[in-house]
Parts: structure tokens; sequence; C-alpha cells
């Protein structure tokens, strides 16, 4: 069949294509960064760690990390909490408009993100709140929040409610059958979402652009702005370091709950 | 269900979470709606008078909305055919292709973007590329240039169209093609009437997760177009960061998450009446 032999080749063409371009930036980024030269050639002419030990030396780097894994650990955490409580409520309770309030939940992942920083930063200035740590969180729990209520939810909902009623039966207490019983049952679900939050917390730009002060500056908006000013090598080694962290990330979470999850949409 | 059925206790637990998006998220929202119509203590629209008298807004919005519409149309152009062989693959090539999906929609768009910078320049990947397969005599300039931009956001948002369109293809049962080509239906109409309209939830998905994602870019326009090519997004960030003119910021947000949220509005309610139809 000529027709679906064309289909084929149309298919894998288009996966093939698809997969190069995807890769393509990753392979780019620390193919830079090994290279000795200071500009983007390619391939590099030698091989070379300088861009690597001048992370070292960059002041404003290392407090920015920390404060982007911070601030993505606490608003994973916070989130995890209020979102798995919010789910609860949802799959179990009895209230009018449920399906609004699962929509306004996931809501924020809807909406701009620059109009989202915008108006947190408009409503904590009129707060008088000035302290950028905090405000970061206030934004980042927002966008990371939708994640956790979106994917428990999920698993919440094809969760057999009666297995808990067979654990009390069998002499369980009640949180001790939420804990023994529906925690193992979840526990890909808190996984795959708080990777999910912890990562979109890490590569926040836009609502964090308008939470910064010069002193407490994300990762990526102190990475935009080496670009905007000195863009040389230095930039391709952290991302090689980003690169190799999301990597580390996906595998531990490969081997918890398998890849297939994690491409669930 | 009836509205006058008291909450249970149980309901109680959504409220922290719902008190929160609420306070942090809901009211800022409203108060951004309201300062915009309401700047100096009186109801006025001036500002969005201002905003839509003004030609280069229109080039704006325009650019805003074409930017979008073409990354979405080559997203699905060329994700949908991906997505099938994704689900055609065997199981361990699946593994590997899911691999090159996830791994790349977890990178931070920065480091894509910077990547994509190198890759786009004038003796840089691409046109070294296209040069040696004989298809461009001299190096196109793609950096700071349209194209440029879109080749960089279609590469960032593809994992966004292929997942959603691979998750439905694979629930298709193959028994119903087999069943469409006993009746005597051909490769082309079973694709049409069998096929196309089972994918349709996944590219309704796709699409507007690509479009709204696309419509609000920020870092990618910036580092891949610069200040040559305005969006609604660098506008804003521009008004407020820079130029220190909140009435046009908060003018230019409000265009901007209508935008935004009509296209959401318009999926959800293609999906409801698809649903209602099969």
């Amino acid at each position: 069949m000529p027709i679906e032999r064309a289909a084929l080749v149309l298919i894998w063409t288009a996966m093939a294509g698809v997969v190069v371009t995807l890769l393509a930036p990753l392979v780019v980024a620390v193919a830079v960064s090994v290279s000795s030269s200071p500009v983007f050639n390619l391939p590099p002419p030698e091989l070379s760690l300088r861009w690597y030990r001048r992370t070292l030396s960059l002041r404003e780097l290392w407090p920015s990390a920390r404060l982007s894994v911070e601030i993505a650990l606490l608003s994973t955490g916070i989130s995890l909490v209020l979102g798995t409580l919010c789910a609860m409520a949802v799959s179990r309770g009895r209230f009018p408009g449920k399906t609004a309030v699962v929509t306004f939940m996931v809501s924020p992942l809807m909406m701009p993100g620059l109009v989202v920083g915008v108006a947190i930063l408009q409503a904590l200035r009129e707060v008088g709140l000035r302290n950028a740590y905090a405000g970061l969180l206030i934004g980042h729990v927002v966008i990371t929040l939708p994640y956790v209520t979106r994917t428990v939810l999920a698993s919440l909902s094809l969760f057999d409610f009666t297995l808990i009623e067979a654990a009390r039966t069998l002499g369980c207490s009640y949180p001790r059958a939420l804990l023994k019983v529906m925690v193992p049952v979840l526990a890909p679900a808190f996984l795959t979402s708080g990777l999910f939050a912890f990562l979109a917390s890490m590569d926040n730009y836009p609502i964090s652009i308008f939470l910064v002060d010069a002193r407490n500056k994300t990762l990526p908006i102190l990475m935009l702005q080496y670009l905007e000013e000195s863009p040389d090598p230095t930039i391709a080694a952290i991302s090689a370091g980003l690169i190799l962290l999301t990597i580390v990330v996906l595998l531990a979470a490969d081997r918890l709950v398998g890849l297939r999850r994690l491409a669930d949409f | 269900m009836t509205a006058t059925r008291r909450p249970d206790a149980i309901s109680l637990l959504a409220l922290p979470g719902a008190l929160y998006l609420a306070v942090a998220f809901a009211m800022p929202m409203a108060l951004l709606l309201i300062t915009s119509v309401y700047p100096e203590s009186r109801l006025s629209i001036d500002g969005y008078a201002r905003f839509f008298r003004d030609p280069f807004s229109w080039t704006v919005m325009w650019n805003t909305i074409k930017a979008a519409l073409l990354t979405t149309a080559i997203c699905l152009l060329v994700g949908y055919p991906a997505a099938f062989a994704v689900a055609r693959a065997t199981a361990a090539l699946q593994a590997l292709l899911l691999v090159a999906l996830v791994l790349p929609l977890s990178v931070g768009v920065v480091v894509k973007a910077f990547a994509w910078t190198i890759l786009l320049r004038s003796d840089g990947v691409v046109n070294r590329l296209l040069m040696a397969a004989g298809l461009i005599e001299e190096p196109l300039r793609l950096l700071f240039t349209q194209p440029g931009l879109i080749l960089g956001a279609v590469n960032v948002f593809l994992p966004f169209m292929v997942l959603p369109i691979f998750s439905v293809v694979k629930l298709i049962d193959p028994r119903l093609l087999e069943a469409a080509a006993t009746l005597g239906s051909g490769p082309v109409d079973r694709f049409v009437r069998v096929t196309l309209p089972l994918t349709m939830p996944g590219v309704v998905a796709g699409v507007a997760f690509v479009f709204s994602m696309s419509v609000s870019m920020y870092v990618i326009p910036t580092l891949l177009v610069g200040d040559r090519y305005k969006t609604l997004s660098t506008l804003i960030a521009r008004s407020f960061l820079f130029m220190r003119d909140r009435p046009l910021g908060s003018t230019a947000s409000v265009v901007l998450l209508v935008i935004a949220v009509a296209v959401v509005v318009a999926s959800a309610m293609t999906t409801r009446s698809y649903q209602r139809s099969h």
C-alpha cells in the first residue's frame, strides 16, 4: 500500500526531526561549556574546564542558586500539603460547585505568568510587603499549587476508598489506615507532581522578575542578566550543570515511579 | 446535586489551599483589573482608549498573535505525526522517545533559549547544516529575526503538543481501524473518519497548551529577537521594569490576559461540545 508506506515515512521523519531539534540545544550547551574558546565555536577547538572553574569566581552565582533551590523546595513542600488537602476535599467531600473549585485551583497555570507576576507585585506593594524572599515564596506557591492539586486529584479519583474501610475492619485506626493504605498508593502522584512543581519553580522567570530585588535574585533572573551583559561560555557551564541536575532528578523519578507516568498528560 | 445541601466536614480540607489562592492570586488579579479602569480613584477607560488609539499597540498585538499562531501551527504539523510514531514504537524505543520528550521539557527555558542563540548564529550549526545540504549559498540571518523566534519557540513548546496527542493515540483500539477496513474503507477514508475524530481531544488540548504558552512567552523573544520585535509580554515587562509606565503596563496586561483566557475557554467549550456529540 503506497499511501500507508508514505504515512509511515511521514511519521518517522517527523519524529526524527522532533528528537534531533529537542536534543540539539542541550547538546550544544554542554559542548560549548567544555570548549576552551571564549566565543561560541562549534565543535570545540580544545576541551577545557575553564568555564566551570570560572563559575566558582562568580560572586552572585552561588547565593542565587541557593535561593532558587530554597524557594523551589519550600514552595513545593507547601503546595504538596495544601494541594493534597484540597484534592481530598474535592474527591471525598460533599459541597456545591466542585468543578468550579477545581478550575479555580488550576487556573494560575492558564494565565500568562507575566500578568500574574505584575498582579502579585502590585498587591504586595499595596499591603506594604517589601521582603523579596517572602514575595518570591508567595508567588511560587501560586504556580506550584496547581501541579500538585491536579495530579493528586487524578490519582485519588482512581483510589478505592473501601480499602480504608477494610484496613479499619482489620483493626487499623483511621489515621494509621490512611498512612498505611492511602499514602503508598498516592506516593507516585506526590513524586511526579512534586518534581514538576520543583522544576517549574526553579525555572520560573515571568513571576520572579517582578518579585526579586538587587540582593535576592533567582537563578533564571541572574542567568538572563549575565546573557544580556556579558555572554561567555560560563553561562553554558551553568546550563550544563542544570541539565545534569535535571537528568539526575528524572533518573531518580524513573526508578521510583517509571517514566510513563512522567509523560502523562 | 442541590445547592442547599450543607458541605460536610471533609470539604473543609479544601479551605487552606482555596483561601491561599483567593488571597495570593485571585485578589491581586482583581486588583489589577480594577486599577486598569479605576486609575486615580475615579472610573476611567482612558488607559484603554489611549492603548487602542495607538497604532503601535495594534502592531504589538498582531506580533504577539502572529508568533503564537505560527508556533502553534508548526507544532501541530510536526507534532501530530510524531505522536503516532511514539505510539507505534516498540516498548524499548518508546521509552527512549519519551525520554527525548520529557528531558527537554524539564530543562529550563533560559538554558534552551540561550542554546538557540548559539545554534542560530550566522556561523551556527543551523546555517552550516543548510549550507552543507546545498539548500542555501549564503548564511541566513536567523538570530534577531521572526523565523528564528518561531524556530526557538516551536522547539521549546513541541513536547506540549506531542504528549497530549500521544496520550489519545495510544488509546485508539486498532480493531476499529480493522473493522473499517473490513467494511471497505480505504486508508485515507479511515484516517479522516476514524483516526482524526478520535484524536481531536488531544489536538485541542495540545493547541490550547501551545497557544496559551506562546502568546505569553517572554524569555524566548527577549533572547532570540530582542527589542526589534515587540510582543505584549515584552511591552508589559518594559513598561513596569524600565519605563515605569504603570497605566500602559496594566492595560497591556489585561489585553494579554483576555487573549490567553479566551483561548482556554474556547478550548474547554470545544472539548465539552465534542464530548456531548460523541
